[in-house]
C-alpha cells in the first residue's frame, strides 16, 4: 500500500511541471488547471495513506521505500529511499493540502498575467521537490529535495524578472541559500566519514556512541544549513526580499513550507542535537535572536508582505527555538509549524486578496478601512490575526504556549524571552490589522476596492477554517503521542512555574501588546507617507536592524576586497612570471638584433671574425 | 715528395685577395668572383695536402669544390639578375632590406 501510492505523492507534481515546462504554448490553454488537479490529487494520496497508517500500530506506521540504487562508489552506497513516517505523513498532509488550496487561489490571482503557465509549472516543481525533502530516507535524497526547493525559490521569487528588484531579490535569496547549503553538504560528508552512511536510521542509532566533538560540529553543520533555508540570523536578510515574488509564493513558499525545512532538518535530526548539547545551545540562542528579530523588523515596516515576512521570520524563530528544547520540544516545533502553515498562508494570501484590490499597492499608510469593502477578506484575515497573536482557543494560541511553556522550563529567560517575542507579535500584526482593515480611508485616487472573486476567497475561507481549529491536534496530546516513535518521548514535567500561569502570562502580554497598538495606530490618524522623524529604534528597525549593513561589511566587503587583491596578485604575480620571461629575452634579444643589419658584407666580416677565431682556437689548444 | 710551401703560400695569397675584395668590394658580380678565388685557393691546398700525403682523397674533394662551386654560380648569378632588374643596381649595399 505505503509502497504504491507514495512514490505516487511525489511523481504527480513532478509530472505536471514535466508537461508545463516542457510542452510549452501548447499547454497554455489547460496546463494552469492539470497543475492545479495534480497536487489535489496528491493530496488524495497523502490523506489516503494517512488514514490507512492511522488505523496501524505505531511500530507498522514507518515504512521505507526502497526505488533504485542511486549511486554506489566504494564504501558509500546510496538510495533512491522514501521514508514514510508519522513526521513526515504531517508534512505530507501540509504541503499537498495547503499546496492544494495556493494552487487554487492563484487560478485567480494571477488570471490575467500572460506568463500562468509557466508559474503553475514552477509551482509544481517546488511541490514535488518539497515532498522529496520531507520523504527522503537519507540526508542525500534530502539534499536532492532540498537544493529543487531552493531552485523553484529562485525562479518564483524572480518570477517577474523584469523588475531589477526582483531579479536582484532572486540572486540574493539564491546566494545566502549557497552559505547554508554549504552546511548542509558538509553535514552530508561528515555524516558519511562518521557513520558510514547517510541514512536517518543509521545516523540517529549511531549519534549517541559517536563522540561529543564530532556530533557538536554535525550539529552546528546542520544549524548553518538551517539556518540558511529558515532565515535564521545571521543568513536572515534574504527572506524580506523574497517578498519581491507573486504572493501565492511567497504564502507557499517564504511562509508555510520551504522556510520551515530547517525546523524539519532540525527534528529529523534531533538524535544528533540530543547528542550535542553545545549544538543545542547554540540553536536555542539563534532561534531566539530571530524571533525577537523577526518581530522588531515587523513592527516598523509599512510594506504589508514585508510586516508578513519579519513575523514568518520570527515564527520559524519559535519552532527552531522547539527544536533546541531537545525532546520537550520537537513536537511543539512541528505543531507550531503545522498551524503557522495554516495561519500564515492564510493571511498572506489575504495580503495578496488586498493587493489585488489595491491595484497591487503594498503600502499600508495607502489602505485603511478595508473592512466594509472586503468582508470576506477581512473576516479570514482577522481569524489567521487571532491566531497568530495567540488570542486564546485559536490555533496559535495551543501552538504558541505550548513552546513558551517549555522555553520556561529550560531556562526562565529563554521564556521570558520567547514572551516578549509574542508581545510584539501581537504589536505589529494589530498594528496592521489596523492600518489595513480599521482606521480611516487612506486611498490613493482611482483605487476602487472590492472583494475577490470566489476563487481567491474559497481557499481562504478553507485556511481561515483551519487557523481556528489546528489546536484540535494538541487533543489528549495526540500530536506527542503520534510524533513520540520518531522524536522521542517527552520528559516527564518537571517542576517550575504551572501551565495555566505560563498561558495567563502570555495572555496578558499579549493583551498588553494589542492595546499599545491601538494607542499608537489606533488612536491618531495614520500619515499616507512613512514620517521621517523618527526616534532611532523605529530607524534601526525600518533598516532591517542593519541586516543588510551587516553582511556588507562582513562579508560583502572584505569579499570584494579579497577577490580584487586575488585578482591583482593573478595580474601581477602569477602573469608576471608568465609574460615576464618573454618580455626579458625580447629585450636581450632587442639588443644583439641591431647587429642583423641588411649589409651583406659586414655578415660576410662576421663570418670571417669567426672563422679567425676557430681557427685560432684550434692552434691554442693543439699547441703542443 | 716536394715541398708543397710555394703551392700553399700562393694559396693563402689568393685566399687573402678573395676574402678581402668579398669585404671591400660593392658590385656583387665582382664579391661573387672573390669566392671563387678563396674557392679555389681552398682546392689548391687540397690538392696540395693530397699530393704531400700520397693519397687521393683532398683531390676528390676539390672536386666536390668544384661541383658545389658550380650549383653556387647558377644560383648566385640569378640571384644577381633578378635583383638587378627589380633595382637597376648591382650593388649588394642596395639590397639591405632583409634585417631587424
Amino acid at each position: 500500500m505505503v509502497s504504491n501510492v507514495l512514490p505516487l505523492v511525489i511523481a504527480l507534481p513532478l509530472l505536471g511541471a514535466a508537461v508545463l515546462l516542457i510542452g510549452g504554448r501548447r499547454t497554455d490553454s489547460w496546463g494552469p488547471y492539470l497543475a492545479t488537479l495534480l497536487p489535489i490529487a496528491s493530496f488524495v494520496c497523502a490523506l489516503v495513506l494517512f488514514v490507512h497508517t492511522l488505523g496501524q500500530p505505531d511500530d507498522a506506521r514507518s515504512q521505507s521505500v526502497h526505488l533504485w540504487t542511486w549511486f554506489e562508489a566504494g564504501k558509500l552506497n546510496v538510495g533512491a529511499d522514501l521514508l514514510y513516517d508519522q513526521l513526515s505523513s504531517l508534512f505530507l498532509l501540509l504541503i499537498t493540502g495547503v499546496g492544494s488550496l495556493i494552487h487554487v487561489y492563484s487560478l485567480g490571482y494571477m488570471a490575467h498575467d500572460e506568463r500562468k503557465r509557466r508559474f503553475f509549472g514552477y509551482l509544481n516543481l517546488f511541490v514535488a521537490a518539497m515532498l522529496t525533502l520531507v520523504l527522503a530516507a537519507n540526508y542525500l535524497v534530502l539534499f536532492l529535495g532540498w537544493e529543487g526547493v531552493g531552485l523553484a525559490s529562485y525562479l518564483l521569487i524572480g518570477f517577474w524578472q523584469h523588475k531589477p528588484s526582483a531579479a536582484a531579490a532572486a540572486k540574493k535569496a539564491f546566494v545566502m541559500n549557497r552559505v547554508g547549503d554549504m552546511g548542509l553538504s558538509l553535514a552530508i560528508a561528515l555524516c558519511f566519514t562518521t557513520f558510514g552512511s547517510t541514512s536517518f536510521d543509521v545516523v540517529n542509532a549511531g549519534a549517541q556512541h559517536a563522540g561529543e566533538t564530532t556530533m557538536t560540529w554535525l550539529g552546528l553543520l546542520l544549524l548553518l544549513g538551517a539556518c540558511g533555508k529558515s532565515a535564521q540570523v545571521p543568513l536572515q536578510a534574504w527572506l524580506l526580499d523574497a517578498m519581491e515574488g507573486p504572493t501565492p509564493v511567497s504564502a507557499l513558499i517564504h511562509a508555510a513550507t520551504m522556510v520551515t525545512a530547517g525546523v524539519y532538518l532540525m527534528v529529523r535530526s534531533h538524535a544528533i542535537l540530543d547528542a550535542a548539547p553545545v549544538a543545542r545551545t547554540a540553536v536555542v540562542v539563534v532561534a531566539t535572536v530571530t524571533l525577537l528579530w523577526g518581530a522588531i523588523i515587523g513592527t516598523a515596516k509599512d510594506d504589508i508582505k514585508k510586516v508578513l515576512a519579519g513575523s514568518t521570520m520570527s515564527q520559524i524563530g519559535y519552532m527552531m527555538l522547539a527544536a533546541g528544547l531537545g525532546p520537550a520540544g520537537y513536537a511543539f516545533a512541528i505543531f507550531h509549524l503545522l498551524t503557522h502553515g495554516f495561519f500564515k498562508a492564510n493571511m498572506f494570501l489575504g495580503a495578496g486578496s488586498v493587493m489585488h484590490a489595491m491595484d497591487d499597492d503594498v503600502d499600508m499608510r495607502h489602505y485603511g478601512a478595508l473592512r466594509r469593502a472586503m468582508p470576506v477578506t477581512f473576516l479570514t484575515f482577522a481569524m489567521g490575526y487571532l491566531a497568530i497573536i495567540g488570542f486564546p482557543g485559536f490555533s496559535g494560541f495551543w501552538s504558541k504556549d505550548k513552546i513558551i511553556d517549555a522555553a520556561w522550563h529550560e531556562h526562565w529567560w529563554i521564556g521570558a524571552l520567547a514572551l516578549f517575542g509574542a508581545g510584539i507579535t501581537a504589536f505589529y500584526m494589530t498594528r496592521l490589522m489596523l492600518m489595513t482593515f480599521f482606521t480611516d480611508r487612506r486611498w490613493r485616487e482611482g483605487v476602487h476596492p472590492h472583494e475577490s472573486p470566489s476563487i481567491m476567497t474559497g481557499p481562504l475561507v478553507v485556511l481561515a477554517a483551519l487557523s481556528v481549529l489546528g489546536g484540535v491536534m494538541l487533543l489528549g496530546s495526540w500530536i506527542q503521542d503520534y510524533l513520540a516513535p520518531v522524536v522521542g518521548e517527552p520528559p516527564e514535567e518537571s517542576s517550575g512555574a504551572p501551565a495555566w500561569l505560563i498561558s495567563l502570562l502570555a495572555v496578558l502580554v499579549v493583551a498588553g501588546g494589542v492595546a499599545l497598538a491601538w494607542f499608537l495606530v489606533g488612536k491618531r490618524p495614520v500619515p499616507q507617507a512613512a514620517p521621517t522623524d523618527v526616534r532611532w529604534p523605529v530607524a534601526v528597525a525600518r533598516q532591517d536592524l542593519f541586516g543588510d549593513e551587516i553582511n556588507d561589511t562582513f562579508v560583502v566587503l572584505p569579499g570584494r576586497k579579497l577577490t580584487g587583491a586575488l585578482l591583482e596578485i593573478d595580474r601581477y604575480g602569477v602573469d608576471g612570471l608568465m609574460t615576464g620571461g618573454p618580455v626579458a629575452v625580447g629585450a636581450f634579444a632587442g639588443i644583439f638584433r641591431k647587429a642583423q643589419n641588411g649589409f651583406v658584407r659586414s655578415y660576410a666580416l662576421s663570418v670571417l671574425g669567426g672563422a679567425v677565431v676557430v681557427v685560432l682556437a684550434l692552434m691554442v689548444v693543439n699547441w703542443q | 715528395m716536394t715541398d708543397v710551401t710555394p703551392y700553399l703560400i700562393v694559396s693563402a695569397v689568393l685566399f687573402s685577395i678573395g676574402a678581402t675584395g668579398v669585404l671591400i668590394r660593392r658590385n656583387a658580380i665582382v664579391v661573387f668572383m672573390c669566392i671563387e678565388l678563396m674557392l679555389n685557393a681552398a682546392n689548391l691546398s687540397l690538392v696540395s695536402f693530397s699530393n704531400l700525403h700520397g693519397n687521393l682523397e683532398g683531390q676528390v674533394t676539390a672536386f666536390f669544390v668544384m661541383v658545389v662551386a658550380a650549383a653556387e654560380v647558377v644560383i648566385g648569378l640569378a640571384i644577381i639578375m633578378t635583383i638587378f632588374r627589380s633595382r637597376r643596381s648591382a650593388s649588394i649595399d642596395d639590397a639591405s632590406l632583409l634585417k631587424w
